[in-house]
């Protein structure tokens, strides 16, 4: 009995690793080696004709070694702690429109008859079935004659409309799975429907904003298109910033300063979002 | 006046008629139930009461005011939840805090009534915990007290004991009859269970096919059950198709090829009806077939099964023209647990008085 048990859980350890190595192994490849690339490259000189310099045994005349300049250059001027922080007024409105426009047809799907909510979430993911980009050069055609193209207000309206899929369907998962009976109970208790919304639905919901929230401030920090199409030249943000070190100025280690940066950056305000979450609940 | 009075209230859902024109009062301070089979229209009474729904016809009163127009979160009554639906994102502070909260108490009060319903369902150092870590009947107890503590003018529960297993079950019948004493408020109980209702009911209206079958005391509905159904519902009985032969100062009845019994007479039953007559097991005396019984139904049979439960032994018992019945017979002789075996041969008996004929 004793021994068949092992034998079970040796086994089912070694399926647990057959299915969870090969991610584990791409992710490393393919996550961590690139992050770890990126972190070199950032301290390093770029190339007489752009990219890398060699690290060892350069040419003459040529730089090689380690070097902070770019870091140097960064906290050295103020442009781009403005643009870290314009991109992430961009990011943090986009975030907000999203979700005040998502919650409400979120919350309409999950309490749709299950027949359609199929058919409505299939709705809600449609325009990804065309191009990001053509999708984009629409709104141009949309904007154009209001006069409200290459401004600040054309780039969230395209952040918020490419960005709305992500954060309609975390919400919509999390409250398709309320117990409608909480509702009854809230109602049968005395709260009326403001009282049953926002003392049981939205408190029950906070996880789905949370994971909505961040698919969405994030690709939208990093998001250099929507800027580039229907910004002005005094919309440039972050993303546009590291896509011209790649590929304008071909400043490959000033690129990856930068992406690093906006990395710690994240890291910080999610920590500072957990952070204060706990201290949140603590006190609840 | 009554506390509650349903007035012929009707709901159908479309072809079906989940509750067809039943009427009843409740007294303020009853413990009243409803009983019935799954489907019987029930929980849709409770749910009309409560107010998530609204009765087709009639009407719901409540203390003289009729609640057409009164949505639930208004009514001053409040629901222990099958499921107890408890807030999983309050604490159990939180939830039984929830009701106050709701009718704009002032934190001071809140605390105090808190802490009382707390103390009253025995939930003491338990108030900072979530709903999932507390166990099924800590649970059960949480929701009680939520509902409680704004002093509802009727409290209802809809089978808030199923989900609970057999020994906290019975530990919680009488807690519940203990709190309903204690505070006085009037419970309206929805249950499928008749040995629950039985223990707990001041009154229990039998509920089938969306209709009222009969409304009695516990005592009262199994003793003198109105027809069929209630009696075959509300506990264990005999029950054998049975005509009228003679009627009198006894109820002569031809029980098909048995033969002719005496049974307790009924007014307006006339010679000829048709009907069963019922009589509980624990009314059906055994012995054995050699010894003589007293009494003026008796017949001989052999026993086909037995059901040993502990405190009691039911027999099934095969009568010769195929015809079984049920006796119960208590194990309290010291000393012996077993009293006939499979294949013995035993007389059945029961008094004039035992039973009853029905024509419903």
């Amino acid at each position: 009995m004793h021994a068949d048990t092992s034998t079970r859980t040796r086994s089912g350890r070694l399926t647990q690793w057959l299915v969870s190595g090969p991610p584990f192994v791409f992710l490393c490849i393919f996550f961590l080696v690139p992050a770890a690339i990126m972190v070199v490259a950032s301290v390093r000189y770029p190339g007489e004709f752009g990219a890398l310099a060699p690290l060892f045994g350069g040419r003459p005349g040529e730089d090689s070694g380690i070097t902070f300049e770019n870091y140097g250059v960064f906290f050295g001027d103020w442009i781009y702690a403005q643009i870290f922080a314009k991109s992430f007024g961009v990011a943090l409105a986009t975030t907000l429109i999203c979700l005040v426009m998502a919650y409400p047809v979120a919350l309409l799907i999950a309490r749709s008859p299950r027949k359609y909510r199929d058919l409505m979430v299939l709705l809600c993911v449609l325009p990804f079935a065309s191009n990001f980009l053509v999708r984009v050069y629409a709104w141009m055609i949309i904007l154009g004659p209001f006069d409200l193209l290459f401004s600040r207000f054309a780039v969230i309206v395209g952040m918020v409309y490419v960005h709305l899929p992500f954060m309609i369907l975390p919400l919509y998962t999390n409250l398709e799975k309320h117990d409608p009976a909480l509702l009854d109970a809230a109602q049968d208790l005395g709260a009326n429907a403001w009282n049953r919304f926002w003392r049981v639905t939205f408190p029950l919901s906070l996880p789905g904003i949370f994971s909505g929230s961040a698919l969405v401030f994030i690709p939208v920090l990093g998001m250099f298109a929507i800027p580039e199409i229907l910004g002005g030249k005094d919309d440039w943000l972050v993303g546009n910033l590291i896509k011209e070190s790649f590929l304008g100025t071909r400043d490959w280690p000033f690129g990856s300063m930068l992406s690093l940066m906006l990395t710690a950056a994240v890291l910080a305000i999610a920590a500072g979002a957990a952070w204060l979450a706990k201290r949140g609940v603590a006190r609840a | 006046m009554a506390l509650l009075e349903i007035k012929n209230v009707s709901r159908r859902f479309g072809d079906f008629t989940a509750v067809d024109d039943v009427s009843f009062t409740v007294e303020s301070g009853e413990f009243f139930t409803l009983l019935g089979p799954s489907g019987c229209g029930k929980t849709t009474l409770l749910r009309m009461i409560a107010g998530f729904d609204l009765p087709d016809s009639g009407a719901i009163v409540l203390d003289g005011v009729d609640l057409r127009d009164t949505p639930a979160e208004q009514r001053p009554i409040h629901t222990v939840f099958q499921s107890y639906a408890l807030f999983p994102h309050m604490t159990v502070a939180q939830n039984i805090a929830f009701p106050l909260r709701m009718a704009g108490k002032a934190d001071d009060e809140v605390r105090t009534r808190v802490r009382e319903a707390v103390a009253q369902v025995k939930l003491d150092k338990l108030e900072q915990r979530y709903p999932h870590e507390l166990s099924g009947g800590q649970k059960q107890r949480v929701a009680l007290a939520r509902g409680l503590v704004n002093r509802p003018r009727l409290l209802l529960l809809d089978e808030p004991l199923g989900a609970l297993d057999a020994k906290l079950r019975e530990q919680m019948q009488i807690e519940l009859i203990r709190l309903q004493r204690g505070v006085g408020v009037t419970f309206v109980f929805v249950t499928h269970s008749q040995a629950e209702a039985l223990a707990l009911s001041h009154r229990i209206a039998v509920m089938n096919h969306g209709v009222i079958e009969q409304m009695d005391e516990p005592d009262k509905l199994y003793g003198f059950p109105k027809n069929r159904f209630v009696a075959d519902f509300i506990g264990n009985v005999n029950m054998h198709e049975a005509t009228v032969a003679a009627t009198g100062g006894t109820l002569t009845l031809e029980l098909g090829t048995l033969g002719r019994i005496a049974a307790p007479s009924r007014e307006g039953v006339k010679a000829g009806t048709g009907g069963v007559f019922v009589i509980r097991p624990e009314q059906v005396s055994i012995r054995a077939a050699a010894e003589a019984s007293p009494d003026p139904n008796q017949f001989e049979g052999v026993v086909n099964d037995f059901l040993y439960i502990g405190d009691v032994t039911t027999y099934i018992v095969d009568l010769p023209d195929g015809k079984r019945f049920e006796a119960l017979l208590p194990n309290s002789a010291p000393g012996r647990a077993k009293f006939f075996e499979v294949g013995d041969h035993v007389r059945l008996s029961w008094k004039a008085e035992a039973g009853a004929f029905l024509d419903a």
